[in-house]
């Protein structure tokens, strides 16, 4: 059992005396039974605010783009806002999923396939936003390099806006694909212990007719492992191609060095607290709590804690540089961001992102489940503040002061960002109930190794080995 | 030349074989097999296509085609049956013609397409001397105008213009058999044939007479110019000739006495050898000429007429007793180089009070000035106060018969409207000849339409020296009648007013002829100014000395850029103009000063949706009062004056959005500009749609550099328009050397450039206006413009000083040190964001720079706006997918996006909603759909144009041959367009001017607009 052993000083990373069988029955328990009450409730207010989100937003599309709250000065607020916030969120996902494989985190096992379904939610609804803020949507494909009839008309491919196609659109595909190869084993656990034939043919499609063999099951690891390295650069590439909308353009505020670093340590913060604020309250409902330890929420908890400071001496860097450049316009812009009409929405990011996190130096409050629980919420609102404070108060007070102007959203603006998040929680709602949140399969490859039950077992027997001597 | 190449398909073919020859005879190489197919019964029993099965098909196709045919809007286009001998469809014709309308007046050019007027430019022909304002530009849109007077109307229903001619003639016999007075009521004519023609219709009318109303009176100045000169005029001033200006509240600049003074302040304004007049105002109001003064005192009417006194008494050595006033010094300064300048110096005073008019022309004629002295006189105001207040009261007296307007609104325009009303219903009968039903026109017994001037013949004499036509350029639009041509029909005159005119014109069209006049719109007679006239002026000066300050607050009472006496009402683009000074657009408000807004706990301040707030205060005038009068705290207002313009507050004939405003008509008692009136805080929240809510400059020296006359001229460039320096390895290298990418070679070809020089730039607003009408431009409406949307293409930015003067702002910003104390940004910034109380002024016009360099070419993902091989920065609308990131991108905040539908959209109720507005349309520049950005495009129709026709005519593009509408409308010189690839033009020559700069240089953009360094003779 020696590929089992793992250092009795790690703490275990499932709970209770589980066995295959076990883990089995637990993770497909959600799937196999029936919608509680307060799934319904969640679900229902979920889908109400969706369906109020696609109104404005049709609204927006059959109507122009003046429903919302710009104007000649501030060209974007919430929607890019929320465009970037979202692919922060979706950020952690691959992190988990691709660079704590190759790093070969256990731990990450436990909650990868829900953190990756995570990622593929929220770049849903990042990628709402770039086709939606357009003046002509319907026109959106223009953006495409494909061929067309207008003579040797062709995308620019100088503009950092084509580049985020490219980006978003690699992200959002390989982030499925590693998903879903990630998901065909378990698949193919539900299709085996479906009882009707209609949800076993639905699950036998989707686990592409895994069958267990151990030519699968070596290919599974290959893949797995090819695209874990594919996926790693995208976890640095994708923010920094959103933060080159900003830095490559000539806007005090916006045209800073530092960007693709300190949005890549944002969106992994970001994407950490939605994470947390998801799996917290699902391994409560779906009953998980024995996969999802306290130890994975200290975990996810420190990285938190050292994102956040990153991102903190990201903000205390940029106000140096403003500072030493000398350069009028660049003091201007950062000393309205802290003291001019938005100094609210920057002193709510300082406060959310770098002054909360600091509370996880003490063990006490990063393993308490309520504290993280709020701190998680805390954090994304400060993120969405971020970028807010970056676009926004950027632009409103650029160079020529005959120009400067203020923001005010309507309530399209907050309807369709209300929408998104709507629309989000129902796909992982439906995705709860449907799929196998924790990847059973990989769970059970250090069941023997992290298990509690095995771990105290090997323990007793090294302790009795020991006294047969 | 002739080509000798030959083109051919095959060897045969270039040999001549006879084969290839054969074939072609032959159009099937093979037979066709006809007979096989028909005549071959079997197979066409055994095929498939059943007869059923062909109508199927035939049924699909036909429907199929139909459907496909249903795509798309038809539009009918009627072509012409008989071609007009000069209308080329696509090619613009251009009328010269003249503009009045008793208030603006200019020479103008009409420039027509496809037989509609589309567009007003300058005429720049000898003679030609006033060019059009703002609202001259906008008078096109004006004719298009959907609520228009279409047919004439008795009693409120629309009768024939016979049924008209036969009420008037039983009117007449009735006031005739009556005894009754007949009084014929207009504006100003300056018309020598409508003067002839009413005096012999006076001539023929028993009690009959002519009384000229200005709605916007000049009248004392008037009395004491008849005084003096025994003519009833005003004075013509040439500023150009002027070294020194002195301005005791005229905003010459604006519409004092009729405006139309820009073009020759502007002219002494450039620094040329050294040398550029000097201009000393002393005002009430932040007018136009005080935010273009060198050194503007603010100061309250009451002040300012024993500030006249002291110059008169400085400038002829008297000694008349004056009250001692606050600026005593700067007073006396100004006095004492006006006295130095003498005959180079001037003296221009706005105050309504025949004294002060009398000692401004002592002064003039004491100092010989040269803008004064030989001046023409200037016949557009001719009305009478003492002569409208004699009609109102023998109307109210019942004593007048048949009341006879036409191009007045008294109903609107009088303060005492409601007198006039109880007189007019007194009337046995009224005529009033307008362009709208109008609140005058809605009360009379017949509204007799008018014409649009564009749609009237007449002649004009606005100086004397100067002899104009005006002549149509569309045939009537509506079942409209001219006033003069009423005039003859019921004198019994046979033939029309142009036959009347033409027979009259021949004493002013000596050693030219009708036709040519015509064609030039304008001729030069032999000028007359006025006989040497003797003036009283001492007892004047006594008499003003005495003058003592009435009320707690004086009002000053003026008139806006953009609407003058309000005529204009329903002219959306009027309407959406921002002021110059207050940047305010759809509004007039009470213009207070800091200190007596804080007295009156009143202020602005700007909501979270950027837009401007305000307070109200209601105004007391004697017997009227104007409730809930919007405030605007005005930097440099005098202290103790309150300033509310006119021309707002108008209901009829308006559409609902251009119901905007209070009337001030109702407090200008007496015809005076000055009220003494008492002040109330009112309740409520005033939303105002302004465009600029940050005011001043906040020591951006670089954006609007400036310097003294005295350093200019005693320093280098580098130390008044010093280039910034960027570090390039390690060494200060000046940011026009320096370039990220490999520039193209931009000497070859046309390489487009426009010049604006600060100096000349009064910030009059008509080439905002022009660039409206050229480029379609779209009005948005109050609530948009509120919310920051405003679509203007160009606009001209206004700065104040938050210091004294901007120089001092720069110093303060230089000297910061630290985020905290007296010294620290963190304050020092808020304060800066704050106007001072008499600041200087800056104006700044602002349009797409079409950078080589451009930010906003970059970062479109779809490539719909790049550069041109001429210096264009295009936008091409079809390809746009409105993501906004070149309008965020744009340093100068040019860009302008289509929020919403702006044409036929009920939502946005102005003259692109109706087929009549639309008329307006310039047909070279698409009008852009919702969802795409839009900027200035440098006018690429009218560059491209030239260049194709000489390209037609076969010879090179001519010296300053270039133009876009901006350029064209500047009638100061400010705005300059050309070809500086072609040494030749001005332009390119302006180019090495030590005073040119680019805006935002240090951004590295290479913009191909660039500015001229403001220079300040202090």
């Amino acid at each position: 059992m020696s590929s089992h052993y793992e250092a009795p000083i790690r703490k275990p990373l499932v709970i209770g005396d589980k066995t295959y069988h076990d883990v089995t029955v637990d993770i497909a328990a959600p799937v196999e039974g029936r919608a509680n009450k307060q799934w319904w409730t969640v679900f229902l207010i979920s889908l109400a605010a969706f369906l109020w989100g696609l109104g404005c937003i049709i609204y927006t599309i059959s109507t122009g783009i003046g429903t919302w709250g710009l104007n000649k000065t501030v060209g974007w607020a919430w929607d890019i806002t929320n465009f970037v916030w979202w692919v922060g969120i979706g950020h952690a996902g691959t992190l988990i999923s691709a660079v704590l494989l190759l790093f070969r985190q256990r731990w990450r096992m436990a909650i990868n396939r829900s953190a990756e379904a995570m990622t593929i939610f929220s770049v849903v609804q990042a990628g709402l936003f770039p086709i939606i803020h357009m003046g002509r949507p319907w026109l959106g494909y223009w953006v495409l390099p494909i061929p067309n009839q207008f003579g040797s008309l062709w995308v620019n491919f100088n503009s950092p806006l084509l580049w985020d196609v490219f980006a978003i659109s690699t992200y959002l595909s390989v982030s499925l694909v590693f998903w879903w190869t990630g998901l065909l084993p378990d698949f193919a656990m539900l299709r085996d212990r479906a009882v009707t034939p209609f949800t076993k043919r639905i699950y036998s499609i989707l686990s592409f007719g895994w069958s267990g063999r151990a030519k699968d099951w070596q290919r599974f690891e290959e893949v797995s492992l090819v695209l874990a390295g594919l996926a790693t650069p995208l976890v640095l590439s994708v923010h920094t191609i959103v933060s080159f909308d900003f830095a490559t353009s000539v806007i005090p505020g916006w045209h800073t060095t530092i960007f693709p670093p300190y949005f890549v340590a944002g969106a992994v913060f970001s994407g950490f607290a939605m994470v947390n604020t998801l799996l917290i309250i699902m391994r409560k409902v779906s009953n998980m709590e024995a996969y999802i330890t306290i130890q994975h929420i200290e975990l996810m908890n420190i990285i938190i804690m050292i994102t956040g400071s990153i991102v903190g001496v990201a903000y205390i860097t940029e106000l140096f540089v403003a500072w030493y450049s000398g350069v009028e316009y660049e003091q201007y812009a950062f000393l309205n961001r802290a003291t001019g009409p938005y100094w609210w929405a920057y002193w709510s990011m300082m406060t959310c992102n770098v002054f909360s996190p600091q509370f996880m130096w003490f063990k006490k409050l990063r393993t308490s489940i309520m504290f993280s629980f709020i701190i998680s919420i805390v954090v994304n609102i400060g993120m969405w503040f971020e970028r807010f404070v970056i676009i926004v108060t950027s632009l409103h007070r650029d160079y020529l002061p005959s120009s400067w102007t203020m923001f005010s959203p309507t309530f399209v603006d907050i309807g369709i960002y209300i929408g998104t998040i709507g629309f989000f929680f129902v796909l992982f709602l439906l995705y709860a109930r449907t799929f196998p949140v924790i990847a059973q399969a990989e769970v059970k490859t250090i069941l023997k190794s992290s298990g509690e039950n095995y771990k105290r077992e090997r323990e007793a027997n090294k302790n009795s080995h020991h006294d047969h001597h | 030349m002739s080509s000798n190449k030959k083109y051919w398909k095959s060897v045969e073919e270039l040999n001549g074989s006879s084969i290839v020859e054969t074939l072609k005879q032959n159009e099937f190489a093979e037979p066709l097999p006809v007979d096989q197919f028909l005549g071959d019964k079997e197979a066409l029993a055994s095929s498939s296509t059943t007869r059923r099965d062909f109508l199927k098909y035939v049924g699909f196709s036909t429907a199929a085609a139909s459907l496909a045919a249903c795509e798309g809007p038809v539009h009918k286009a009627i072509p012409y049956v008989v071609q007009p001998e000069q209308i080329i469809p696509g090619v613009a014709e251009y009328y010269a013609t003249t503009a009045f309308d008793g208030f603006d007046f200019a020479n103008i050019l009409v420039k027509t397409r496809e037989g509609r007027p589309i567009k007003i430019e300058n005429n720049n022909m000898p003679g030609a001397k006033f060019s059009a304002n703002a609202r001259v530009h906008a008078s096109v849109l004006s004719m298009y105008d959907s609520l228009r007077l279409k047919n004439p109307k008795i009693g409120g229903k629309s009768v024939s213009w016979s049924d008209v001619d036969a009420r008037v003639k039983m009117g007449l016999d009735d006031a005739k058999a009556r005894g009754g007075q007949v009084v014929i009521l207009t504006g100003t004519l300056a018309s020598p044939s409508t003067e002839k023609l009413v005096n012999e219709f006076i001539a023929r009318t028993p009690n009959a007479r002519h009384v000229v109303y200005d709605a916007v009176s000049s009248s004392e100045a008037l009395d004491a110019y008849e005084m003096a000169y025994g003519q009833r005029a005003l004075v013509d001033y040439d500023f150009s000739k002027a070294n020194l200006i002195v301005s005791v509240g005229a905003d010459f600049l604006g519409d004092w006495q009729g405006g139309g003074y820009d073009s020759g302040y502007a002219k002494g304004r450039i620094p040329q050898q050294g040398k550029m007049s000097r201009h000393f105002q002393f005002e009430a109001n932040m007018s136009l000429s005080g935010a273009n003064a060198d050194k503007r005192v603010p100061m309250s009417v009451a002040d300012q007429k024993q500030a006249l006194v002291k110059i008169y008494n400085i400038i002829t050595g008297q000694s008349v007793g004056t009250t001692k006033i606050a600026a005593e010094d700067q007073v006396t300064k100004a006095a004492q180089q006006l006295k130095a300048a003498g005959s180079k110096g001037v003296l221009v005073c706005g105050i309504d009070d025949k004294n002060a008019q009398l000692l401004v022309l002592a002064i003039n004629q004491a100092l010989s000035s040269e803008a004064f002295v030989g001046a023409p006189a200037r016949m557009v105001r001719k009305g009478s106060n003492a002569a409208v207040k004699q009609l109102i009261d023998d109307m109210k007296a019942d004593k007048v018969h048949t009341l006879i307007m036409s191009g007045v609104n008294p109903v609107y325009t009088l303060p005492d409207a409601s007198d006039f009303v109880v007189g007019l219903k007194k009337t046995k009968m009224s005529v009033a000849f307008s362009m709208k039903e109008d609140e005058t026109a809605s009360m009379t017994t017949i509204a007799a339409a008018a014409p649009h001037y564009l749609e009237s013949w007449n002649d004009h004499m606005f100086t004397s020296g100067s002899y104009a036509l005006t002549q149509p350029t569309i045939r009537p639009l509506f079942n409209t009648r001219q006033f003069q041509d009423a005039l003859l029909t019921w004198t019994g005159y046979n033939g029309s007013f142009y036959d009347y005119i033409k027979a009259n014109s021949s004493a002013y069209t000596a050693g030219s002829s009708w036709n040519q006049v015509l064609h030039d719109g304008v001729i030069a007679t032999a000028a007359a100014g006025p006989s040497a006239g003797t003036v009283n002026a001492a007892a004047a000066a006594s008499a003003l000395a005495a003058a003592k300050k009435q009320g707690e607050f004086e009002l000053v009472i003026y008139t806006k850029t953009g609407m003058g006496d309000g005529q204009q009402a329903n002219n959306p683009w009027l309407q959406e103009l921002p002021d110059p000074i207050t940047r305010v657009s759809w509004d007039n408000y009470a213009t207070v000063s800091k200190a007596d807004a804080e007295k009156l706990g009143i202020s602005n301040w700007v909501v979270a949706d950027g837009g401007l707030n305000g307070g109200y205060i209601s105004l007391t005038v004697g017997n009227a009062t104007l409730e809930r009068v919007p405030v605007i705290v005005q930097p440099g207002q005098a202290p103790g004056t309150i300033g509310l313009s006119l021309g707002y507050g108008r209901k009829a004939a308006l559409k609902e959005a251009m119901q905007t405003g209070v009337n001030a008509y109702a407090l200008y008692k007496g015809f005076n500009s000055v009220q003494p009136v008492s002040v109330k805080k009112a309740d409520g929240t005033h939303e105002f749609a302004c465009v600029q809510s940050q005011k001043t400059l906040m020591g951006r020296g670089d954006i609007i550099k400036e310097t003294t006359l005295d350093v200019y001229n005693k320093e280098n460039a580098e130390v008044w328009n010093p280039i910034p320096v960027v570090s390039l390895d390690h060494k200060e290298t000046p940011v026009t050397k320096v370039d990220l990418w490999e520039s193209f070679d931009r000497s070859v070809g046309h390489h487009f450039n426009l010049s604006i020089d600060l100096n000349a730039c009064t910030g009059c607003g008509a080439c905002v206006i022009a660039c409206h009408a050229e480029n379609n431009v779209p009005v948005v409406g109050k609530e948009e413009v509120r919310r920051s949307r405003d679509m203007h293409w160009l606009r001209i930015d206004r700065y104040y000083s938050s210091e004294d003067t901007f120089k001092q702002d720069v110093q303060k910003k230089e000297e910061m040190d630290g985020l905290f104390g007296e010294k620290g940004s963190l304050g020092g910034f808020g304060q800066m964001e704050e106007p001072a109380d008499n600041p200087q002024v800056a104006f700044q016009p602002v349009m797409c720079q079409h950078c080589n360099h451009a930010p906003c070419e970059t970062v479109c993902p779809v490539a719909a706006t790049s550069h041109s091989r001429q210096g264009h920065n295009h936008m091409a609308y079809n390809r746009c997918v409105g993501t906004r990131y070149c309008a965020n991108n744009c340093p100068y905040k040019v860009r302008r996006f289509n929020w919403f539908l702006y044409a036929q959209n009920d939502e946005f109720d102005f003259h692109m909603n109706d087929d009549l507005g639309r008329m307006v349309l310039n047909p070279d520049v698409n009008v852009r759909s919702r969802g795409v950005m839009e900027k200035c495009s440098f006018c690429v129709q009218l560059t491209q144009e030239v260049i194709l026709r000489a390209k037609k005519d076969g010879r090179p593009v001519k010296k300053d041959e270039f133009y876009v509408a901006c350029s064209a409308a500047c009638s100061s010189g400010a705005l300059v367009f050309g070809d500086v690839n072609a040494k030749e033009d001005e332009v390119a020559k302006l180019s090495q001017s030590d005073r040119s700069y680019h805006l935002l240089e240090h951004v590295g953009t290479k913009p191909n607009v660039f500015y001229h360094v403001k220079v300040r003779n202090v």
